[in-house]
């Protein structure tokens, strides 16, 4: 069995504007992953093809591309789940832009996430018996959806508001603010809760539901969104 | 076109932000002027796939002590730990792994609040010799979390970053580290970081393998660099397989599914880790089941004749088997859900297999470099056996030596080593920038790495690295992995000799551009990893014995005698390298060498 691929390239270096170029990798079999074959015509075909990945395993959220204009990590997505009678089609995500084929800039949305204050911040001080703070596991259940969060980018770069405007803190940062949030050890609740109250922030969401879908780790990105607006005009719980 | 080069200058450096490195870069940079410098955005590094949990003597659910710890760590490591370094290991992982909470890692929890523990191969209680609840974990991600929470903690502390950038050779002024070089790798421009203090923290070189839980970046670029600069490498020959790779990708199956109550059946359907291990069976040491494993696949135990076994996790099965142990517990399909998301996903998406209803495909997979750049237990890299330190030079994590792991790791030892030894490179680091000055620069620092990458570059072969790194992959899988005989290693060294040759004249890539050109690194990484296959397969020739994971057919027994001491690379001028055995095991909490049983 063969697949045929169809790809958007960019090279700033040599290109004017990009073009999609087509391929053909031989002997596929239906569990190999669009990443086995990207590296297959890397590798084999033409080694200017440029890409990230590193785990292979949809753990480190390296390879985030748009698959037959889905927004999908290449290394978790088996070929027996697309139809192989046409060009696979495999772009850029968008949004971002792009440095070269499907590598694209990712500055932005590291800036987004800094912007919410993506870090724990301590409501009591350190247990004086130099243990660990205490959490009922129904407070660490809480929260436990966006702490699966991988930063792979594929729910921003799903969002027509993100694409609207770059301005949009986007679905990614609103996950890792909702971790701390909802978490019961958090005292900075209310600092993240304005800085998402801003023109930049969760109001932007028309919840479209693109981002959820997107999720490679299943989170209920929409649901988190919706938590947090919910949580900034009534307050947590 | 010449090259842009670009001048950086900080106190600290960090290379590579996984576990050990972030650590580090958050010890150092409150002290002193700190820059981490990774070729992957820091949090897609390997630490994040770590999967069951973290290992420390907290005892939240049972009896436990840090001696056991320690003792448990010595024994996996079949003696060739330094004792030494175990303590320290097993000591501080108590308040490393408080820290990481105080820090906001999410760990599962227990009804009273305290952080949740389960079972892991080779943990045990040292008096009823019993499995012990040691591993803290958070579900089936503990890696993930580590690595999240710390580099939260980075940007929460505002730690400088140079995010994909790929350090490409290390800048000595004599005997003394003073900096780095590094593409970057958007640009392709050379930048030149001086330093007073450099940490090595790039991880392990699991590609060099066929089969390998390994990312696609852990090609060993690290060592291959300390090594071109005339620091020894050592135990190489110490390369753990993990008994539970999906089959046939090699993607991690956790120990924590044994750990939670799952076994290994055999085409038979016998639990057969039961005759390897009475004790603890399917919780023995990884050497010890990832062999028995392939005995079994030997033999014609494999599942359909083919080269894997079964790890049954199915609720009916452990319950069967916790009743048969006289154990109260008992789980049902959520509880796995529950506490191995994550593993269920990885088999329903590769495998097609629901763990819950189907057994999971299973085989060894290689994983983990115990060997790497040998340091002290303050992290510091030291030139021989006589502890003679680098200065400016530490490693820590995976990269580094310790050694903590000896011939084969625990299961939870390398998070516990990554933050243990990272957060004493950070605080080294500091310290001594604090006493020194810098040390020039030598003169022209990226002429060398220039010339190797032009050279690259420029070469008109006809041999693609993809063909070459294909065979490098074979023959370690083949010929230096989970069984060794003699004739089948030199085969190796020699196949690897013809491979760097090949690699020196006939390589050819095809992107000529500067920009994101992966093509060429990728190159260059590949350079990296012949290196370091030479490096193991002779280090492997050479021990004559069988110890943890180095396991001979023709030297089946352990050497006490000859082989109780770690071995040494030395890389000479001429290209050579030879081997030594002059850095003894140290023994010092007396723990014995003593036969291995589980």
């Amino acid at each position: 069995m063969d697949a045929k691929f169809r790809i958007r390239r960019f090279n700033p270096e040599r290109d004017q504007k990009p073009y999609w170029a087509e391929y053909t990798v031989k002997d596929v079999e239906g569990t190999d992953t669009v990443l086995d074959c990207l590296h297959r015509i890397k590798w084999e075909q033409d080694g200017t093809l440029t890409l990230r990945r590193s785990c292979a395993h949809g753990v480190c959220g390296s390879d985030a591309m748009r698959i037959n204009g889905v927004n999908k990590l290449a290394c978790k997505t088996l070929l027996q789940t697309l139809n192989l009678n046409r060009p696979i089609q495999v772009e850029p995500i968008l949004g971002l832009k792009v440095i070269k084929d499907l590598v694209v800039d990712f500055e932005p949305f590291f800036e987004h996430y800094r912007a919410v204050m993506p870090y724990f911040v301590p409501n009591t001080p350190v247990p004086q018996d130099g243990r660990e703070r205490r959490q009922s596991p129904e407070d660490r259940a809480r929260f436990d959806d966006t702490t699966k969060c991988i930063l792979c980018a594929c729910c921003t770069t799903s969002c027509p508001s993100f694409w609207a405007s770059g301005e949009y803190v986007g679905p990614a940062a609103i996950v890792n603010a909702h971790r701390f949030i909802f978490d019961s050890r958090d005292g900075a609740t209310n600092e993240r809760l304005n800085i998402l109250a801003e023109p930049g922030g969760v109001w932007r969401c028309r919840t479209i539901f693109n981002c959820t879908p997107a999720c490679p780790r299943e989170i209920e990105v929409t649901r988190a969104i919706g938590e947090v607006k919910l949580a900034i005009q009534r307050g947590v719980r | 076109m010449a090259m842009q080069v670009h001048h950086h200058q900080f106190d600290a450096l960090v290379v590579g932000g996984g576990g050990a490195g972030l650590m580090a870069a958050l010890y150092a940079s409150r002290h002193v002027r700190t820059a981490v410098i990774s070729k992957l955005y820091p949090t897609r590094s390997h630490t994040g796939t770590a999967q069951g949990g973290i290992g420390a003597a907290l005892g939240n659910l049972e009896e436990d002590r840090w001696e056991w710890h320690a003792f448990d760590t010595v024994k996996g490591g079949d003696y060739l730990t330094d004792q030494k370094a175990a303590k320290v290991l097993a000591q501080e992982a108590i308040e490393a792994v408080i820290e990481l909470e105080w820090m906001g890692l999410p760990f599962d929890r227990n009804p009273d609040g305290t952080i949740s523990q389960r079972r892991f191969g080779g943990h045990t209680n040292n008096e009823t010799k019993k499995p012990v609840r040691r591993a803290c974990h958070s579900a089936d991600r503990t890696g993930h979390m580590i690595l999240q929470t710390l580099y939260q903690n980075c940007i929460k502390e505002d730690v400088k970053f140079f995010d994909e950038y790929q350090v490409v050779d290390l800048l000595m002024n004599d005997k003394t580290a003073v900096g780095v070089v590094a593409v970057n790798i958007d640009t392709g421009d050379l930048h030149v970081f001086h330093a007073k203090a450099i940490t090595f923290a790039t991880g392990g070189w699991g590609r060099l393998w066929w089969t390998t839980s390994n990312a696609h970046s852990l090609t060993g670029d690290g060592p291959a660099i300390t090594w071109r600069n005339g620091i020894p490498l050592q135990d190489m020959e110490f390369y753990q397989f993990h008994p539970t790779g999906l089959y046939p990708l090699g993607v991690l199956i956790t120990e924590g599914v044994r750990g939670e109550g799952g076994v290994l059946i055999n085409a038979k359907g016998e639990r057969f880790m039961e005759r390897y291990a009475p004790t603890i069976k399917d919780l023995a040491s990884r050497d010890v089941v990832s062999r028995s494993i392939y005995l079994e696949i030997m033999a014609g135990n494999g599942i359909k004749g083919k080269p894997y076994v079964h790890l049954d996790v199915r609720p009916e099965t452990v319950n069967r088997y916790l009743a048969e142990a006289g154990e109260s517990r008992r789980i049902d399909a959520d509880y796995v859900l529950q506490k191995l998301p994550d593993i269920l996903d990885f088999c329903r998406t590769y495998a097609g297999v629901d763990p819950v209803k189907d057994p999971i495909p299973v085989a060894p997979t290689a994983h983990y470099a115990m060997g790497g750049i040998p340091t002290d237990i303050d992290a510091h890299v030291i030139w021989n056996g006589q502890e003679e330190p680098v200065l400016g030079l530490y490693a820590a994590g995976e990269v580094a030596c310790v050694s903590v792991h000896g011939a084969n790791r625990l299961g939870t030892n390398s998070l516990t080593d990554l933050i243990v030894f990272g957060r004493k490179a950070g605080l080294q680091m500091a310290d001594y920038c604090r006493q020194v000055g810098f040390t020039d620069l030598p003169p022209n620092p990226t002429e060398r790495i220039e010339a190797e990458l032009s050279r690259i570059r420029s070469n008109k072969g006809k041999v693609k690295a993809y063909d070459i790194r294909k065979q490098m992959r074979q023959l370690m899988m083949d010929k230096v992995g989970v069984f060794r005989v003699q004739d089948m290693m030199q085969e190796a060294v020699d196949g690897i000799r013809q491979l760097k040759e090949q690699y020196r004249t006939e390589l050819a890539i095809d992107d000529d551009g500067y920009r994101f050109n992966t093509d060429l690194l990728e190159a260059w990484e590949l350079g990296c990893m012949l290196d370091l296959a030479e490096i193991t397969a002779v280090s492997a020739l050479e021990r004559k014995e069988s110890r943890g994971a180095h396991s001979r057919d023709d030297y089946p027994e352990r050497d006490d005698e000859k082989y109780l001491a770690h071995t040494m690379a030395y890389p000479q001028e001429d290209g050579q390298i030879v081997i030594k055995y002059d850095r003894p095991v140290d023994l010092s909490l007396g723990y014995e060498p003593k036969e291995r049983v589980y």
